[in-house]
């Protein structure tokens, strides 16, 4: 059972959650950086054995979108949004 | 010479032939007579050929490098115990009804080995042949299965749709998802390609295979990096026994890929996540295909021994976890219930899960990576079914250098030219 602290409602159970992804660099412009980073940037997320930084969305509570750090090893949050409580 | 014979017997390939002869004989002698299926040599500090995973994959490679290729100094490094990774975890469906010209001949090709490995092997795979029937709930997902039988039908895998009426007299107990239902049940397609086997057996088998080859197998033996010589080629593999060396590497660790390809500088399109699964206590049989409910999400089939085996889908996010999240457990249980509402009744008697890798379009990757003689076998998300052809092909890629026909298409490089496989969506039912 995984708790998502939610800046507006709190510590909510992560079953009124969406997933939202890991969170990605801003989107590249194909024109201007190498053709390396481009397909890095459309086909590569961390994958690291630890912390990872993802989006959760509380679509079954008050449809805030925000962002955490969890340990992939454990499902512990290891750094909330930042105005939760 | 006493010493000797026992060295003998501890370290030197031998297979003693399973049959109904043998076992009279060894029952006679209640069965204390029965060789060691497999040798626990000592560690050598070089082999041709190092195999990272005693895992369906690793242990099917190293099978075929020994038999089609005659490659046999080989060491298959297992950081457990043999066949205790996601071979040991899995719903065992095989299946080939997948989407794209790259993946249906390679699952087609893989389901007709699995047929022939009980006699391959001389080792009992339990193989079950049973149909797979879709139970299809939403018009875009019937379509998306019409689209596949198009192209399955060129490979000579099978997909049909049937009637509603035919679905429900095919599985009795199939009774929810009648006109009221919030999803009514719109029609089914069955693959009679599909089956089921005995998951120990296919790694028990292909290690006491392998083993009788002359080819090692290291349990306890944890690759803790990847070793790259001063003109950037692989040169072994650095573990808890020591530094390993191998002109040729192939990682085959199933969920752990990038752990160790970034030992080794390298980055792959591949994420990891955990999928589980779960069982009932035994019942009468009751249900004889494997049911697959795409649109409820969740699937399953009943054992030999009479369990149901449930799987739902995955924990979304990213997860190194193996063990199933309450969450997970208790959405798969109600998506079965509105379609089996009489499994109600049944106990559940064990839960697990397992983590695995997947890549960006959900295709394995089977290739040589920049780091010359390091190849990976990894994204095989739902590679049980894979194993007999993932061992077979990417054998011939570390023998030859080339590809294989059936792989050619499974490379790193597809990502550099973004002509991705998509089969996103295709490995729902595992
Ligand atoms: C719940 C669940 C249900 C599934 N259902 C199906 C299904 O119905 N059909 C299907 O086709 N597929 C299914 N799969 C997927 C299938 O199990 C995997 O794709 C397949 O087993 C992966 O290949 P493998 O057998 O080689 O992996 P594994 O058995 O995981 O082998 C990898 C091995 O590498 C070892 N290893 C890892 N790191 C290291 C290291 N650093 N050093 C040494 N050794 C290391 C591990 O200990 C492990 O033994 C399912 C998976 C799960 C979890
Ligand atoms: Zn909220």
């Amino acid at each position: 059972m995984m708790n998502i602290p939610c800046p507006f409602c709190g510590s909510r159970n992560e079953a009124e959650f969406a997933f939202g992804g890991p969170v990605k660099p801003d989107r590249s412009d194909p024109n201007t950086v190498s053709e390396e980073e481009w397909v890095a940037y459309l086909t590569q997320v961390p994958n690291p054995l630890g912390p990872v930084q993802e989006r959760w969305w509380h679509v079954k509570g008050c449809g805030m979108w925000l962002t955490i750090w969890r340990d992939t090893r454990t499902h512990d949050i290891v750094e909330g949004p930042a105005d939760a409580e | 010479m006493l010493d000797l014979s026992l060295l003998i017997i501890k370290y030197m390939p031998m297979m003693q032939k399973y049959s109904a002869a043998a076992l009279l004989r060894h029952g006679l002698n209640r069965h204390t007579t029965w060789p060691r299926a497999w040798r626990c040599p000592p560690l050598k500090d070089a082999y041709d050929v190092i195999i990272i995973g005693a895992g369906g994959h690793g242990l099917a490679t190293a099978y075929h490098l020994a038999k089609d290729h005659g490659i046999t100094n080989v060491a298959v490094l297992e950081r457990g115990w043999l066949g205790g990774g996601n071979i040991a975890r899995n719903t065992v469906t095989i299946r080939s009804n997948y989407m794209r010209d790259a993946s249906i001949p390679f699952y087609v090709k893989s389901v007709a080995l699995y047929e022939e490995l009980t006699k391959a092997l001389n080792f009992n795979m339990m193989h079950s042949k049973r149909t797979m029937v879709d139970v299809v709930q939403t018009y875009p997902k019937m379509r998306e299965l019409r689209r596949r039988q198009l192209t399955m039908d060129i490979y000579g895998s099978t997909y049909e749709q049937i009637t509603v009426d035919a679905l429900r007299r095919r599985i009795p107990a199939l009774t929810g998802g009648g006109p009221d239902a919030r999803l009514p049940i719109i029609g089914g397609m069955v693959h009679t390609d599909a089956g089921v086997n005995r998951h120990d057996a296919v790694a028990w088998g292909y290690a006491r295979a392998i083993d009788a080859m002359g080819v090692e197998i290291h349990q306890q033996t944890a690759v803790e990096s990847l070793v790259r010589g001063a003109d950037g080629r692989i040169e072994g593999v650095q573990t808890n026994r020591g530094l390993v060396r191998a002109p040729k590497v192939a990682v085959a660790v199933s969920g752990h890929t990038t752990t160790l390809t970034e030992t080794a500088g390298l980055k792959l399109p591949l994420r990891t996540m955990n999928l589980t699964a779960f069982v009932s206590e035994p019942v009468k049989p009751l249900v004889d295909v494997i049911v697959n409910c795409p649109d409820a999400g969740f699937y399953f089939s009943q054992s030999d021994k009479g369990e149901m085996v449930i799987g739902g889908a995955p924990d979304m996010g990213q997860s190194f976890r193996r063990d199933i999240k309450q969450h997970v457990f208790e959405d798969t249980v109600t998506a079965m219930l509105s379609l089996f509402p009489s499994f109600k009744k049944l106990k559940l008697l064990r839960q697990w899960g397992g983590h695995l890798d997947i890549a960006h379009d959900a295709s394995p990757i089977m290739d040589q990576t920049d780091v010359p003689g390091l190849f990976i076998t990894a994204g095989w998300w739902g590679g049980y079914k894979a194993i007999p052809a993932g061992g077979l092909t990417l054998a011939h890629l570390v023998a030859t250098g080339r590809p294989h026909d059936l792989m050619s298409k499974f490379t790193l490089k597809r990502f550099r030219h973004l002509d991705y496989v998509m089969e996103s969506g295709t490995t729902t039912a595992r």
